[in-house]
């Protein structure tokens, strides 16, 4: 079966979850891979190690705007007879797998954790509290894959690359700036994780939370509070009304675990929680704790982790 | 300039998560529904700001049964100037969708809010769908939104940061965190949202192209491990040899 991959490569780069997305479509057929932008054949050529038989660029798109990358899906797709395409769960692939799911009147799973199973696919609901099965009715189907959500293997060669012209049509937004910070791990892609909560007291001690995940190599997040104080910047903030996250390792110093913040992490492989409260309702969810001040806990795990790192 | 609000109720955040009918029905029992976190706090909010500061005229728009009419009127008191029910079960996203694009293009509608994701079923998908239903732009996890004229000017999230964009009506755009400040109604917004139209409308026909079939909660979690706070070389020994994930 043709199976289309959409592929975000407008950095240059190509990102661990669009490799796992790319693996997730050579699970259920052979993949063609569609991007858009000006990334070199050489690192395209990679998503072949992860099951790309071919790879498609259009070099006429070079910003993402949503309506034209559907378009280009939407007509790679028509083209190859695809029956199913696949698109991370990131970003871009939740402004652009809706849209096409309504242009292809194709039945759509948002956020699959797990390869379909004939027409089912299983995905989150209810901010990670609980799994669905999704029937898509349809012929043509269209799956967003969760990040994290499979272990990508590579088990192939690089793979061709060829210029395509998708006849995307003009964009209907223009991209005036990028306001990035430099050197920051985009968090819903991390594999370590290192937050905190009100229990740091206030902004000026976030570098003990930073040098851990410095040490680490992990990202940054925060409690809501945290954010809407503006003692750290709103993408942030994890929890149901925030950043959905699953990373493998999720360290949670000062943050009680309410309900709400729960439902952003609770997908987490493994869950670290330092709490001075031995009642914090976090420590149920937790696989390890420490009771005991962040202040003293964090600075002492930062030198164990450096410790570790330099005799691996 | 017409403002469409998309507006969906939600399972308040602390509601226990359980299912009936062999799992596959959620179970309401005792739940208490609120509006959408992110339809409020943001794009509702937005709209308003919008309406004072620029004369908009704010339509809340829900696809949902009799039930759904007291965050309806939630959303009157915190400011929309009437509101539009398509009377029906919200069947799926794309039934959703497509009786909101229809709405707004009939109706001439310039900019159509949603919010990020509902809460519950997190797809994220009713916005992007309704721009495609309607050919418009659609610029997604917005985190502010300014209009002059017939041009919008957007911040939207990307990986790791923030991209400025531009656009020009009409537009869809999900709305997320920094677009707007949440609002408690006050007392006279409580009472002029009584009277203030809430219109029902009969659905237009769409089909249906996905359909949840069952449900399952995530297994319990096995016992926390407890360490001193003099274990930490331990603590990071167990992360790499037992949990792997260092
Ligand atoms: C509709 C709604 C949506 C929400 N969405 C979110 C969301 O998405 N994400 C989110 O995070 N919250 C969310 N909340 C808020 C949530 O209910 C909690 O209020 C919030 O998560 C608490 O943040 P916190 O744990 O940082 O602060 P607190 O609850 O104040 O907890 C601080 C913790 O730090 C501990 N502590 C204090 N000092 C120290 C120390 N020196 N060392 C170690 N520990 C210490 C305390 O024992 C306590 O457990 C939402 C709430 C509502 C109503
Ligand atoms: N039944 C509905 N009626 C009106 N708007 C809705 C409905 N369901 C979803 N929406 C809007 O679409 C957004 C995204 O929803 P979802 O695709 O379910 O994550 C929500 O934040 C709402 O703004």
């Amino acid at each position: 079966m043709s199976v289309l991959v959409y592929v975000d490569s407008f950095s240059g780069k190509i990102s661990k979850n669009q490799f796992e997305a790319v693996y997730y479509g050579s699970k259920i057929g052979s993949v063609t891979v569609i991007t858009a932008g000006n990334t070199s054949d050489d690192v395209l050529a990679k998503l072949g190690t992860h099951g790309a038989s071919k790879v498609l660029r259009d070099s006429s798109i070079t910003t993402f705007d949503a309506q034209q990358i559907t378009r280009l899906i939407a007509n790679a797709a028509t083209e190859l007879g695809a029956k199913t395409i696949v698109i991370s769960h990131d970003i871009t692939g939740k402004s652009v797998a809706p849209r096409l799911s309504a242009r292809l009147k194709a039945g759509f799973a948002s956020g699959a954790t797990a390869l379909p199973n004939g027409d089912q696919v299983r995905v989150n609901v209810f901010s990670g509290k609980a799994m669905a099965l999704v029937n898509l009715k349809t012929e043509i189907k269209v799956i967003s894959v969760l990040p994290n959500s499979l272990k990508p293997q590579a088990n192939g060669d690089s793979c061709g690359v060829e210029n395509y012209n998708g006849n995307a049509g003009a964009a209907g937004i223009t991209v005036k700036a990028v306001k990035k910070p430099e050197g920051a791990i985009p968090l819903p892609e991390a594999e370590l994780v290192v937050s905190a909560g009100r229990g740091l007291k206030g902004p000026e001690n976030w570098g003990i939370v930073t040098d851990l995940a410095e040490a680490l190599g992990a990202a940054t997040a925060c409690s809501r509070p945290v954010s809407d104080i503006g003692w750290r910047p709103h993408h942030e903030h994890v929890g149901q009304t925030g950043v959905a996250i699953r990373p493998n390792l999720y360290i949670a110093a000062g943050i009680s675990g309410a309900i709400q913040h729960l439902a952003g992490v609770n997908g987490s492989k493994t869950i670290v929680v330092i709490n001075t409260d031995a009642e914090a309702p976090f420590f149920k969810a937790a696989d390890y704790g420490v009771i005991g001040d962040a202040f003293e806990v964090l600075p002492k795990l930062t030198e164990a982790v450096k410790k570790f790192k330099a005799a691996h | 300039m017409k403002i469409l609000v998309c507006i969906s109720k939600s399972p308040d955040t602390t509601s226990k998560i359980a299912f009936t009918e062999g799992n596959t029905k959620f179970d309401e029992n005792g739940v208490q529904y609120i509006v959408n976190p992110y339809d409020e706090w943001y794009a509702l909010v937005r709209a308003c700001e919008l309406q004072e500061t620029q004369g908009a005229h704010v339509t809340t728009i829900t696809v949902g049964t009799a039930t759904d009419d007291p965050i309806i009127r939630k959303a009157l008191a915190i400011g929309a100037n009437d509101a539009v029910r398509i009377n029906s079960e919200a069947r799926d996203a794309y039934f959703v969708a497509a009786q909101i694009a229809d709405y707004a293009k009939n109706n001439g509608y310039d900019l159509v809010l949603t919010g990020k994701e509902t809460i519950d079923y997190n797809g994220s998908q009713v916005g992007g769908m309704i721009a495609e239903l309607m050919d418009a732009p659609f610029v997604s996890l917005a985190t502010r939104l300014e209009v002059n004229g017939n041009t919008v000017s957007l911040d939207r999230e990307i990986a790791g940061g923030l991209e400025e964009v531009e656009a020009s009506l009409p537009l869809v755009v999900s709305c997320a965190k920094g677009m707007a400040e949440q609002r408690i109604p006050n007392m006279r917004g409580i009472m002029a949202a009584r009277t203030k139209p809430l219109n029902l409308i009969d659905p237009i026909s769409a089909t249906e192209l996905t359909q949840f079939a069952s449900y399952e909660l995530p297994p319990a979690k096995s016992a926390c491990v407890m360490l001193s706070t003099d274990e930490m070389d331990k603590l990071v020994e167990l992360l790499h040899s037992e949990a792997k994930v260092i």
